[in-house]
């Protein structure tokens, strides 16, 4: 039992692949012949997009941080670029999403730096009002219609060689994080400051340069994961991307990263997003209804970071 | 400065504001009157109770983030159980609605006790769960509500023998929200226990060594913060006379009137009637800003910056607080 | 030496008491009697077992070994609660009052008898004391003395004092311990831990010693035996394997590396002056508490000064934060490696992490530059590395070694070690003594606070000994034997305005 719970905290990856794994089988005892390459293809371009956001929950977390703004912030990035494209064309478009994105996180990031309120509490707040300005910004601009620029679509609903072309901007974007996790000095300090921030701060960290910069980088994160959003579903909703919000937290949480900060990756949330949408999958064939699943995320978070804590205190 | 938000001068300054702002009120909309006083109880009222089970937890050293959800869970329980009840069966009904409640609540204090995750990580999770609980309940607002209860905040009172012009402008929101506060939170107040919420938000190794049973405390304080939520979702129901299973926007509005209300994040210091006194002035600016027809979106924005805003000065204090707890 | 046994049938009676923490040892067998009418003390150094034997007495620990009975009954209850109901109260060094309640809530809080309260309140010296006063609004003192009223209110068979004139001006000090002493006359008991000698000759009876986790003495208080004590306390043979310091290289002509003037932070750290050269080695010693946590906080830009300067090559300095302190060449190895390490991150990035503190390195890390610095001060620290992935499953010998390698890598120039060598092996011990020996004869300069006063000789130029937040003595290294030190420490051979 300590060897197994020792093997669980050294390599996380290795039994979240094993649930992956097992969960497929399941689902395709439940439902024989679903396993094939277009279901693949699916839960895969359906997981890209939950796996962006977990992104931003996982460096926060990392901190011992947390970012519930990422929902909104998606939703707007989305929202202004369907509604601004047809007036001033897909690049400005773009840019303004980005912007407003931006804008998002560095108030998150002010908050948590300067005032110390507890992430938790700032980016609900900061959704709270990008909401309302969502809803004043509807009013104002609803006559002239909505498009989607073609590169999100081609992102977003194609596909080469059976594949999502989400991809291509998914890959180069798990691979700049993974690397910059590890082998950047920004990366090192996020670890740092949720392993002992008092440790990082004897040492010389100006924390504060950390927090501003990580928020605004969930920021736009999520802006790029609103974006590629809304390629894939073609709608300009207003609450687009607000349910992917637990889900994105239960990703990382699953994926090992401790809500605590100091420990985990990006490696394990990408697994961790699978598995959730794999279980999506399961649940919908259940017909297991919206507020059972919420339990259930609700639940795993629980779970997960009450074994966590027994895992670590034992050792 | 730091006198003044110590002592009771912040609540009489918070008394001053409301004040301020009713006149205020009166000179937008000249017809502000009976009627406008009575809208303004109804709206606060769920606020109002959420805010004091917050208060209550944030005095005892935690905070509880699953309080809008508690409250749709009650909110819909009572819905559903008094959906073609008789007046009988409805006060059975609510008797079990307030019981859900501190178990929700004590539910809640009893995992962060026992698993010792962080309070704010645990109450998070059942965010989540209640949110569930309630929708599992409800899918769509629905239920129904007994009648005598929505005539029991709606209108002003009336006393048999007293003339109605005397106390008609007394809207019966604010007369349930002082009884129910009086019944449940006075007397813990005024008991041994009350002292305890205090004493372990101040200082848990200081109230440990005094023989206070710290964990049995903390699960009490978020019991009664389940009881004051369950109070809000109630107090939901008995406005529409529907159950809602989305969560409203109670827990940042109740945390930034926790907070302006000069009760500390971190626990021990602040009282009930201040967190009140707050979140009839938020209620007001918003009511405000409609009456000058403001787009109620643009007055979402305010309400929230100015929610965010005291949160983040709240931030603050807090932190001064402990670097001159340290210093010292 | 074993305690004689109690002369009548001891009031509070304990013996054999044993706790470990994991590995470490803290208490062996400790053991202490309390007859009725007697002011005991309790004395032992830092690291004696003191601070355990007293939560193991108050019930906040369970013993692993021994009983403590008072009155005959067993009263090793794990809980404050159960020692009270047993007849043992304690007043601890910080005032266990709650903050935010006014002095009636704190009383109800307690089921402290009101009258009593009021009267033991008068008859210490604060009369005029209002029973609706927040705490938080007290001085220090007031508190100390209604924490003291609170435990004299329930009238306890055993009391048990922890440095409890510690925060109390002179006046009250006397009438401390004129009650304290007419308790014991009433046929009570009470134990009484101070560092301060003279009150000890004046109320108490007897004192019980404490050293390496063992009770090694129990005397009888008589004029002269303070020497007596102070040997006990260090253990018989006093170390003379250590071997002095050949010469303090002290060139005064040259500008101190730091120089610090009337340092002083709040109530603790009230005046402190010293001078630190390149290529000197300067001891710190001081008893628990007297200011030397915040003498380090400061010079490592973690806390403010509220008066006295501090200069740097001649350069007077204020640090807003550790950076700039770092940038100073001021680096801190704390006193609790808790507060250093990433105990779940790895050996390398616990030693690199200074160097990627700043903004400039949030790029890409330069991998074989990091690999040879980190590789070079594990390897001048002998750090093993086999268990290198997680620091907190290191041997606390090499958590410490990883601390200091930290600074290795950047460059020493200043160093503040803050006790580095508490609770870890002899062998790594003596690493660290010769490196920082070695580092000095680099030209770094070191300042070096220590709970063993051994390792004054052995590492140290000089050594500085501070008492109540100021310097009281400094002693050359070739002077500074044990019993020295220790009287110096305890104030015994206060010296006035000294700067080192």
């Amino acid at each position: 039992m300590a060897r197994a719970a020792r093997l669980i905290v050294d390599y996380p990856l290795i039994p979240l692949i094993g649930l992956l794994v097992g969960l497929v089988v399941v689902l395709e005892v439940m439902q024989p012949g679903i396993f094939n390459e277009r279901w693949l293809g699916n839960t895969i371009k359906f997981a890209i997009p939950l796996a962006m956001l977990a992104a931003c929950q996982t460096l926060t977390m990392l901190t011992g941080g947390i970012d519930l703004s990422v929902g909104t912030v998606a939703t707007i990035a989305a929202y202004v670029t369907a509604t601004a494209t047809p007036i001033i064309g897909a690049p400005g478009a773009i840019g303004i999403a980005m912007a407003c994105a931006l804008a998002v996180g560095l108030v998150n990031g002010i908050g948590v730096a300067f005032a110390r309120v507890h992430p938790l509490i700032m980016t609900l707040g900061t959704g709270l009002i990008a909401t309302g300005f969502l809803l004043v910004y509807q009013r104002s601009v609803i006559s002239t219609g909505t498009a989607y620029p073609a590169l999100l679509v081609w992102l977003g609903t194609g596909r080469t060689w059976g594949l999502p072309n989400g991809l291509v901007l998914f890959i180069p974007f798990a691979v700049l994080i993974l690397w910059a996790q590890r082998r950047t000095g920004f990366g090192r300090l996020l670890y740092a400051i949720g392993s002992n921030e008092a440790a990082a701060r004897l040492s010389g960290v100006r924390v504060w340069q950390v927090h501003l910069a990580l928020y605004a980088l969930s920021g736009i994160i999520a802006g790029l994961a609103g974006l590629l959003y809304l390629g894939m579903v073609k709608t300009a909703s207003l609450s687009l991307a607000l349910p992917l919000d637990l889900p994105s937290v239960a990703a990382a949480v699953i994926g090992g990263t401790s809500i605590f900060g100091g420990r985990g990756g990006y490696g394990g949330t990408i697994l961790g997003a699978l598995i959730l949408t794999v279980l999506a999958t399961m649940l919908t064939l259940l017909q297991m209804p919206e507020g059972g699943r919420r339990i259930l995320y609700g639940a795993i978070i629980l779970a997960v970071t009450a074994l966590y804590i027994r895992l670590t205190d034992r050792n | 400065m730091k006198r003044l938000i110590g002592a009771n001068g912040w609540t009489v300054g918070l008394a001053g504001l409301l004040v301020l702002l009713l006149v205020a009120t009166k000179l937008i909309q000249p017809d502000f009157g009976v009627s406008g006083l009575d809208n303004l109880a109804r709206s606060a009222l769920p606020f109002a109770l959420a805010t004091v089970g917050m208060a209550v937890v944030v005095i005892a050293g935690g905070i509880d983030l699953s309080i809008a959800a508690m409250m749709a869970v009650a909110s819909v329980t009572a819905a559903v159980l008094m959906d073609g009840a008789s007046d009988g069966q409805a006060v059975f009904a609510i008797l079990g609605v307030l019981l859900v409640g501190l178990a929700m609540g004590a539910l809640n204090g009893a995992l962060i006790v026992l698993t010792r995750v962080p309070d704010i990580v645990v109450t998070l999770a059942m965010l989540f769960v209640w949110q569930g609980v309630a929708l599992l309940i409800l899918n769509a607002p629905g239920g129904g509500a007994a009648p005598w209860l929505r005539a029991l905040i709606v209108g002003g009172i009336t006393l048999p023998g007293v003339p109605a012009a005397l106390t008609e402008w007394l809207p019966r929101g604010f007369v349930f929200l002082a009884v129910v506060v009086a019944a449940v939170w006075w007397p813990i107040r005024r008991s041994k226990l009350g002292l305890m919420f205090y004493a372990v938000g101040s200082d848990p190794q200081a109230a440990y060594r005094s023989g206070v049973p710290v964990g049995w405390v903390r699960v009490a304080a978020y019991a009664v913060c389940g009881l004051f939520a369950a109070l809000g979702g109630l107090a939901v129901t008995m406005a529409t006379g529907i159950g809602e299973p989305i969560p409203g926007p109670y827990l940042l509005a109740s945390v930034a009137a926790v907070v302006l209300g000069g009760v500390i994040l971190g626990g021990g210091r602040g009282g009930i009637l201040g967190p009140i006194l707050a979140v009839l002035v938020l209620r007001l600016v918003r009511m405000d800003l409609t009456l000058m027809s403001v787009d109620p979106n643009a007055a979402a924005i305010v309400e929230g910056l100015i929610m965010v805003a005291v949160v983040m000065f709240g931030g603050v204090l807090a932190m001064r607080g402990a670097r001159h707890g340290n210093g010292g | 030496m074993t305690p004689d046994p109690a002369p009548i049938a001891a009031l509070l009676d304990a013996r054999g008491v044993a706790k470990r923490f994991g590995a470490v040892v803290a208490l062996r067998d400790a053991s202490l009697l309390v007859a009725p009418g007697q002011v005991v003390a309790l004395m032992g150094a830092n690291g004696a077992g003191k601070s355990t034997f007293v939560k193991i007495l108050t019930g906040a620990l369970r013993p692993d070994a021994g009983h403590v009975r008072i009155r005959g009954r067993d009263s090793t209850v794990a809980s404050p609660a159960g020692a009270r109901r047993s007849g043992l109260v304690p007043v601890y060094q910080e005032p266990s009052l709650i903050p935010d309640l006014s002095v009636a809530d704190n009383l109800r809080l307690g089921d402290t008898p009101v009258d009593p309260f009021r009267h033991w309140v008068t008859e210490l010296g604060l009369p005029d004391l209002r029973q609706d006063a927040m705490i938080r609004a007290l001085p220090l003192a007031s508190l100390r003395i209604l924490d003291l009223a609170r435990a004299l209110a329930v009238e306890p068979d055993v009391l048990l004092l922890d440095e409890m004139t510690a925060a109390l001006p002179t006046d009250l000090v006397d009438r401390v311990l004129a009650v304290v002493r007419a308790q014991a006359d009433a046929g009570r008991s009470v134990i009484y831990i101070s560092h301060r000698f003279t009150e000890i000759a004046a109320i108490c009876d007897r004192a019980t010693v404490l050293r390496d986790g063992m009770t090694v003495g129990d005397v009888a208080i008589e004029p002269g035996i303070e020497d007596k004590i102070v040997e006990m306390m260090l253990g018989g043979a006093v170390t003379t394997a250590a071997a002095a310091r050949k010469t303090a290289r002290t060139a005064s002509a040259e500008i101190p590396r730091l120089r610090v003037r009337g340092l002083a932070t709040g109530t603790r750290l009230t005046d402190v002056s010293l001078d630190l050269r390149p290529g000197e080695v300067l001891g710190v010693v001081a008893l628990e508490g007297q200011g030397q946590d915040e003498l380090f906080d400061v010079l490592a830009g973690n806390r403010r000064a509220t008066a006295g300067t501090v200069e740097v090559n001649g350069r007077p300095m204020t640090f807003a934060h550790p950076a700039d302190a770092i940038a100073a060449g001021l680096t801190l190895v704390p006193g609790d490696r808790a507060h250093a390490l990433l105990m779940q991150r790895s050996v390398r990035e616990n030693i690199a992490l200074p160097l990627l503190a700043r903004f400039a390195t949030w790029g890409a890390i330069p991998m074989r530059d990091e690999q040879v610095r980190v590789g070079a001060a594990i390897e001048r620290l002998q750090i093993d590395t086999r268990a290198q992935g997680e620091v907190r499953r290191l041997s606390g010998g090499n958590q410490q070694k990883v601390t200091i390698a930290r600074w290795i890598a950047q460059g020493v120039q200043t160093l503040l070690l803050f006790d580095p060598t508490r609770g870890i092996d002899i062998r790594t011990k003596r690493q660290i003594y010769a490196l920082v020996r070695d580092l000095a004869d680099q030209g770094a300069a070191v300042l070096f606070y220590t709970s063993e006063l051994a390792e004054v000789r052995l590492a140290c130029d000089r050594a500085v000994v501070i008492f109540g937040g100021r310097v009281v003595d400094v002693i050359d290294a070739a002077d500074a034997d044990e019993p020295a030190l220790m009287r110096a420490a305890y104030g015994l051979t206060e010296k006035t305005g000294v700067t080192a």
